[in-house]
């Protein structure tokens, strides 16, 4: 397998606070791999430095062997680096159609022109079909706004996937969504992930969702990697145990059964 | 979608009714519509602006300078055709935006208005302590022409009354297209969030700089215009309650739709004129007054009260 990814002793201070420190991370080609850690821990740090938000105090990044260290978000998105945010990031007063117009052409790379209409018969088709790909055509003339939080994390996912990313960082897909409605909406991501053959990363706390998608998982603690295994090999790992996992919610599954 | 668009249709036979209502209009009045075609293509600017979050207190640096440089080449340079100057208004224009525009566009909110009026003021002060150009009292324009043809005196309101109209809705049918267009888009989703702008792989920087470019130019069309047909320039022009008033008009008009601008210039002059024609001494509590009640009754503007209009017939 080939690295799509590579960071090298990144870390990144704030003043006294170390947030991450000495982060070495490889994820290959169409891998899909779980990031846990508490709050704090230094999982969305790690994503922002990535992604050129936050530049790291030290260390470097890799894209396909390409040093991306420094760039800005708008340069590293042009590579096929893509992301979605805890909170979703949306553009709150235009509709759903016009969202995804917007980061269809964006994203596309061809120069923004100033004359022809941004919505034509052929763009709307486009951005209709997106929509419905994640089953939320249904909302695509209402305003963000007044959209739910679920839908809104979906549309966040779908604007960041319309630019064909070799590689999706996904920042608590999950987060304020309901509880039942969690697997549906990463069922629907990691299809349209799947379909898109794009590597993906993403930070999340339920371990059955982790259980169920990842492949591979990387643990954080106060800015460090406990752990970078195999899926059930991390989560057995004493100090995710000890740290993160937490012995006693961590039921075997013998013992879920006698409670349900 | 552009053949059959309403508001594209609506300005062009807007055009031909201001044409040929200018057999008939009284002067007054056709100065009134000329100024308020001038002063919206300033307001427009500013709209733009507006839609991308940014609000100028500092259009009337451009207004100024387009001013001075129709009086400057006719007086100081010998150019009296209108075109002519009209193009040098906007390449002078294009320069000075172009250099403040990369400092401007790092810029947000309030620093940004403050240092858009900073800017304007510093022309204010320059021209007040320049004599050459007549000090505080600026200087009348020379006689001008248009591709050779010198219009009489008396007809030169009318004149410039019709070039108004070609220039302003012709400007207008541009910009039409332009709010929808992919680059229009750009400055509302900067307004909505500018994260995700940078993450969707589009500099907010490279596109307000250019907004401002484009802002910078309308004004400049919109100052070279006033001075033709007041026939004079002074350095209130650039003064900041000038750049305040066009502020004022963009929320009496409000920014949904490129028409609202002038049409809110438009009822601005005609506030103003009868204001001091009730009031010459209190005018201004008039106007103040008006915009407190488009302020707390109607907060996007005098367009508003339009009804909704249909998906895809929007700006």
């Amino acid at each position: 397998m080939t690295a799509i990814l590579q960071t090298r002793g990144l870390t990144k201070s704030f003043g006294a606070v170390t947030a991450a420190a000495n982060i070495n991370v490889v994820v290959n080609e169409g891998e899909i791999v779980g990031v846990i850690g508490s709050n704090g821990a230094g999982k969305t740090t790690f994503i922002n430095m990535v992604t050129g938000y936050l530049k790291p105090t030290e260390g470097e990044v890799l894209f396909r062997g390409k040093n991306i260290t420094g760039l800005s978000p708008r340069h590293v998105t042009r590579f096929g680096v893509c992301r979605s945010f805890q909170v979703a990031q949306l553009f709150p007063e235009l509709t759903m159609t016009e969202n995804m117009l917007i980061a269809c052409r964006m994203l596309s790379g061809k120069r923004l022109t100033g004359f022809a209409p941004l919505k034509t018969k052929e763009s709307l088709q486009v951005a209709k079909n997106e929509l419905d790909s994640y089953g939320i055509g249904g909302y695509a003339d209402a305003v963000v706004a007044t959209l739910p939080q679920g839908v809104r994390k979906l549309l966040d996912i779908a604007m960041a996937m319309v630019g064909n990313p070799a590689l999706l960082l996904l920042d608590e897909p999950t987060s304020g969504v309901a509880i039942d409605e969690k697997f549906g909406l990463m069922d629907t991501v990691m299809d349209a992930v799947a379909r898109s053959g794009a590597a993906s990363l993403f930070i999340e706390h339920d371990m059955e969702i982790i259980g169920r998608y990842a492949t591979r998982v990387i643990a954080f603690y106060d800015g460090h990697i406990i752990a970078d295994a195999p899926t059930a090999e991390a989560l057995a790992h004493p100090d995710v145990l000890q740290y993160i996992v937490g012995t006693q919610l961590h039921r075997q599954p013998a013992e879920s059964h006698d409670h349900a | 979608m552009l053949t059959h668009d309403k508001t594209s249709r609506n300005l062009w036979l807007a055009m031909g009714g201001l044409l040929v209502l200018a057999t008939v209009l009284p002067n007054w009045l056709s100065f009134i519509t000329t100024i308020a075609l001038s002063k919206g293509l300033v307001v427009l600017g500013l709209v733009l602006l507006m839609r991308t979050g940014l609000v100028s207190f500092g259009q009337g640096l451009y207004y100024c300078l387009g001013g001075y440089v129709v009086g400057i080449s006719g007086s100081h340079w010998g150019i009296t055709d209108v075109a002519l100057m009209l193009a040098i208004s906007i390449c002078v224009a294009l320069v000075v935006s172009a250099l403040l525009g990369l400092l401007l566009c790092r810029y947000r909110e309030i620093f940004f208005a403050m240092l858009t009026m900073a800017f304007s003021m510093i022309l204010y002060g320059v021209l007040v302590k320049s004599e050459i150009f007549g000090s505080t009292d600026g200087f009348n324009i020379a006689q001008v022409s248009l591709f050779g043809w010198s219009p009489a005196v008396e007809n030169l309101g009318l004149c410039v009354y019709l070039l108004t109209v070609v220039i302003s809705i012709s400007i207008l049918q541009l910009l039409h297209r332009y709010v929808r267009s992919p680059f229009g888009y750009a400055g509302e989703a900067i307004r909505e969030n500018e994260i995700r702008v940078e993450y969707l792989g589009v500099s907010p920087k490279q596109v307000i700089f250019l907004k401002y470019v484009i802002a910078a130019v309308l004004a400049s069309i919109g100052g070279a215009l006033t001075a033709l047909v007041s026939g004079h320039v002074d350095p209130e022009m650039a003064f900041w309650t000038t750049s305040g008033e066009f502020v004022f008009i963009a929320l009496l008009g409000g920014t949904a739709h490129v028409v609202a601008p002038l049409i809110g210039a438009f009822i601005f002059e005609i506030i103003r004129t009868f204001a001091f024609d009730l009031a010459p001494n209190s005018w201004q509590m008039i106007l103040g007054g008006a915009l407190l009640l488009i302020i707390l009754f109607l907060p996007k503007g005098l367009w508003s009260l339009l009804p909704a209009r249909k998906e895809g017939d929007q700006s």
